[in-house]
C-alpha cells in the first residue's frame, strides 16, 4: 500500500483489467449524468491522483447499505469500487479482524490524516455514554469522533446516518442519533434510502474519489443529482394520478389496472429518491411498479409519520395519540359548529329575554 | 383617538354612519373568502380525492384540474393578500387592526374582557365597535391573518417541489421544509391549516351574521358598502 498509489494502480493490483477500467470510467460518467466527454476526465483523474483511502464505518444499523452497495446493477462498478475501498477498513468486508483491524484505522490515521473519506452507516446512540453500541471494548460514538477529527469529509449512508431510521423511533431509548447532529465540524453528504439504490451509491462514492469534492447539494444536505425530484414526479403511473385513477383496495379493479397508488397511501409524492427512475436491482423494478406505494424510506422520519397506507399522515405533535390533520380538523371544525349552534341558541333567549325586559340590549 | 369605543356623546363613534372599510379593504374580504372557499374544497379533495373516471387515463385529467384550480386560488389568494398588506401602509387606521394587536394598551385589554364577558352572556350591555372590536381583531390576527402567512408558506414551499430544485418558488419558500420536518409534514402542517382557518370561519360568518340582527350597528353591509351604520345614538 504505497502512499503514492493511484487509483489506477490499486485497481489494477487487484486484477482490473485496463479494459474493464475505461468501461467503469464510462459507466460511470453515464450514471452521473455527465457527457461523454467526462468519461475521458474520469479516466485521467483515477490514473493520476493519489488514491483516496476510504473507511467504512457501521454504527446501529441492519446492514442493508452494504447489502445495497454489493449488489449494485454493474458488478463492474461494485467490483472496481469495492477494489478501490475495502483496501482500507469495513469491518463487515474485510478479511482482518480484531486487533489487526482496528489497528488499521490508526495506521490510516497516521498516514493519511486529514486525506481520507468517512463512510458512517449507521449511527451512534448518544445515552449511557454510547453503551449501546459497543466495538472493540469501546462505545462507537467514540470511534465515530476520533476517526471524524482526522478525516477529510463524510459521507452518512442511508436513512440510518442521514436521518436516525428505525432505531431512532420514537421514544429513541438509546437516543440513536444521526451523524451530521454528531459531527458537526466536518462536511457531511446524505445519502438516504433505507437502503440507497446501489447505482446511487456508487455514483456519489465515484464522483467524490474523482473530482475530490461533493456533487452539488441541495438544502437538506443530498447529492441534487439524485434526490432533486420525487419519486412522484417521474413515476409511470403519473398519467394515472392525473387523471384521478386510484387504487382504491389491493384487490380492486383499479389495482389490476395499475392505478395511482395515491390512495393506498404511496409517499411518491413526498419523497426524494431516484427509485422511479433508476429502480432497484439493476433497473428491474421498484414499489410502485410491484403494486405497493412508496413508503418514503428516504425521507426524515418517515417512521414515526403513521400509516404507510394513508394519504394523510400524522402531526407528531400529542406524542402516541392518532394526530391526523384531517381527524383532528374534523372534530375542531365539527366542535365550531356545535358551539355556534348553541351560541346561537343561548342569544335567541337572552335576546327576546331582554326584549321582554325592554332591557339595555339593542336591535 | 386611540381606542374603537365610544367614549362619550361627541366621539365620532357615536355619530349614525361613520365610513370604515375603504374599497380596496371590501375588495380583499371578498376575494378572500372566495379564494378560501375554492382553496378548502380543492385541498380537500387533494387530501381525499374524488371516486376514479372509468376509461383510459388520457382521456382524463381530473385530478390534474383540482390541482390546477388549487393553484390559480393560490396565486389570487397570495397576490390578493400582497396587495391587502400593501393597503395597511396606506390605508385608514381601520385598515392596519387585523395586522397587529395593541397589547400594550390597557384600555386594550379592558376592552377584549368586555367583549368576553359580552358573548359569554356575563354582560347585558354591548360595547359600539367601528372597526373590529379586541375579540375579533385577536382571532382574526391569529387564525386569518397569521395563518394566511402560514398558507401561503407552506403551499409555495409544496408548490416549489412540484415546479421543481431551483425554481422561484422553491428558492423563496423551500426552506419552510426542513424546518417543518420534512415534505410530508409540511402536507399535514398545510392540511392543518386548512382546519384551523375553517374554524375561524365558522365562527366568523356566525359573529357577522349574529351582529347584523342582534347587534348594536351594521355588520355584513358595512363589509359590502363601507360605511358603519349605528342602530340608536346612545354612547
Ligand atoms: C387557505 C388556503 C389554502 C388551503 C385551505 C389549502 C388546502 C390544501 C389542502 C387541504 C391540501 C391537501 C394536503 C394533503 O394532501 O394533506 C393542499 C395541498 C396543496 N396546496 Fe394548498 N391550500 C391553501 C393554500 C395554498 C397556496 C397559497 C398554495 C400555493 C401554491 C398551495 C399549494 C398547495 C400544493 C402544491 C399542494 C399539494 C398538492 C399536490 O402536489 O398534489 N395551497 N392544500
Ligand atoms: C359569507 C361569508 C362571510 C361573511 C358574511 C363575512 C363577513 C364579514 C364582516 C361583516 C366583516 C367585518 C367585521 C367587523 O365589522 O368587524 C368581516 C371582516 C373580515 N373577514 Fe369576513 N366574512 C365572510 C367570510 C370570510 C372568510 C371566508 C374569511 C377568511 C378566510 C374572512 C376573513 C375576514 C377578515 C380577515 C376580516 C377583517 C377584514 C379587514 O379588516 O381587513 N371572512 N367579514
Ligand atoms: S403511484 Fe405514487 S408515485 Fe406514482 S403517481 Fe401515484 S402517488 Fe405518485
Ligand atoms: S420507493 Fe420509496 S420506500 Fe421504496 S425504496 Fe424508494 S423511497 Fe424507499
Amino acid at each position: 500500500m504505497g502512499i503514492q498509489q493511484t487509483f489506477y494502480e490499486a485497481m489494477r493490483e487487484h486484477g482490473i483489467t485496463r479494459r474493464s477500467f475505461l468501461k467503469f470510467c464510462s459507466l460511470t460518467a453515464a450514471g452521473l449524468g455527465l457527457g461523454p466527454e467526462f468519461a475521458g476526465k474520469i479516466a485521467y483523474a483515477l490514473e493520476t491522483k493519489p488514491r483516496t483511502p476510504v473507511i467504512w464505518l457501521h454504527g446501529l444499523e441492519c446492514t442493508c447499505c452494504s447489502e445495497s452497495f454489493i449488489r449494485s446493477g454493474h458488478p463492474l462498478a461494485a467490483d472496481v469500487i469495492l477494489s478501490m475501498i475495502s483496501l482500507d477498513y469495513d469491518d463487515t468486508l474485510m478479511a482482518a479482524a480484531g486487533y489487526q483491524a482496528e489497528e488499521i484505522l490508526e495506521q490510516t490515521i497516521a498516514k493519511y490524516d486529514g486525506n481520507f473519506i468517512l463512510a458512517c452507516e449507521g449511527n451512534p446512540p448518544l445515552n449511557e455514554d454510547g453503551m449501546y453500541c459497543i466495538q472493540g471494548g469501546k462505545p462507537y460514538v467514540e470511534k465515530l469522533r476520533r476517526m471524524a477529527s482526522h478525516c477529510k469529509a463524510i459521507i452518512a449512508w442511508g436513512s440510518c446516518a442521514s436521518w436516525g431510521c428505525v432505531q431512532a423511533a420514537k421514544p429513541n431509548p438509546t437516543r440513536a442519533t444521526p451523524i451530521h447532529k454528531v459531527i458537526t465540524d466536518k462536511p457531511v453528504i446524505k445519502v438516504p434510502g433505507c437502503p440507497p439504490i446501489a447505482e446511487v451509491m456508487t455514483g456519489v462514492i465515484t464522483y467524490m474519489l474523482t473530482f475530490d469534492r461533493f456533487p452539488e447539494l441541495d438544502r437538506q444536505g443530498r447529492p441534487k443529482m439524485f434526490y432533486s425530484q420525487r419519486n412522484h414526479d417521474k413515476c409511470y403511473r403519473r398519467a394515472n394520478f392525473d387523471a384521478g385513477q386510484f387504487v382504491e383496495r389491493f384487490d380492486d379493479e383499479g389495482a389490476r389496472k395499475g392505478y395511482c397508488l395515491y390512495k393506498m397511501g404511496c409517499k411518491g409524492p413526498t419523497t426524494h429518491n431516484a427509485c422511479s427512475t433508476v429502480e432497484w436491482n439493476g433497473g428491474l423494478s421498484w414499489p410502485v411498479k410491484s403494486g405497493h406505494g412508496c413508503l418514503g424510506c428516504s425521507e426524515d422520519n418517515f417512521w414515526d409519520r403513521g400509516s404507510f397506507y394513508s394519504a394523510v399522515t400524522d402531526l407528531n405533535v400529542v406524542g402516541q395519540v392518532e394526530s391526523r390533520a384531517d381527524k383532528i380538523g374534523a372534530v375542531l371544525a365539527g366542535a365550531a359548529v356545535v358551539g355556534v349552534a348553541a351560541h346561537a341558541a343561548a342569544s335567541v333567549i337572552s335576546h327576546t329575554k331582554d326584549n321582554n325586559k325592554g332591557g339595555d340590549s339593542h336591535d | 383617538m386611540n381606542s374603537n369605543v365610544a367614549s362619550g356623546p361627541h366621539d365620532p363613534a357615536n355619530q349614525k354612519a361613520v365610513y370604515v372599510f375603504e374599497a380596496p379593504v371590501r375588495l380583499w374580504h371578498w376575494l378572500h373568502t372566495f379564494s378560501f372557499l375554492t382553496l378548502a374544497v380543492t385541498g380537500y379533495l387533494i387530501a381525499d380525492p374524488l371516486p376514479s373516471p372509468i376509461g383510459i387515463p388520457s382521456d382524463h385529467f381530473l385530478m390534474g384540474n383540482i390541482r390546477l384550480i388549487h393553484f390559480i386560488a393560490a396565486y389570487v389568494f397570495a397576490i390578493g393578500f400582497a396587495v391587502r398588506i400593501y393597503w395597511a401602509l396606506v390605508g385608514n387606521r381601520f385598515s392596519r387592526e387585523i395586522f397587529y394587536l395593541p397589547f400594550w394598551r390597557a384600555d386594550w385589554w379592558k376592552d377584549l374582557f368586555y367583549e368576553l364577558g359580552f358573548y359569554l352572556f356575563l354582560i347585558r350591555k354591548q360595547h359600539k365597535t367601528l372597526g373590529h372590536n379586541p375579540l375579533a381583531q385577536t382571532a382574526m390576527f391569529f387564525l386569518n391573518t397569521l395563518m394566511t402567512f402560514f398558507m401561503i408558506g407552506t403551499g409555495f414551499a409544496l408548490y416549489g417541489q412540484g415546479l421543481g430544485e431551483g425554481s422561484w418558488a422553491d428558492q423563496g419558500f423551500g426552506w419552510i421544509i426542513p424546518l417543518l420536518g420534512g415534505e410530508q409534514a409540511t402536507r399535514n402542517w398545510h392540511d392543518m391549516g386548512m382546519w384551523i382557518m375553517l374554524v375561524f370561519v365558522i365562527i366568523h360568518i356566525y359573529m357577522a351574521v349574529r351582529a347584523d340582527i342582534i347587534g348594536r350597528e351594521s355588520s355584513v353591509s358595512t363589509m359590502i358598502g363601507g360605511w358603519r351604520l349605528f342602530k340608536d345614538d346612545q354612547p
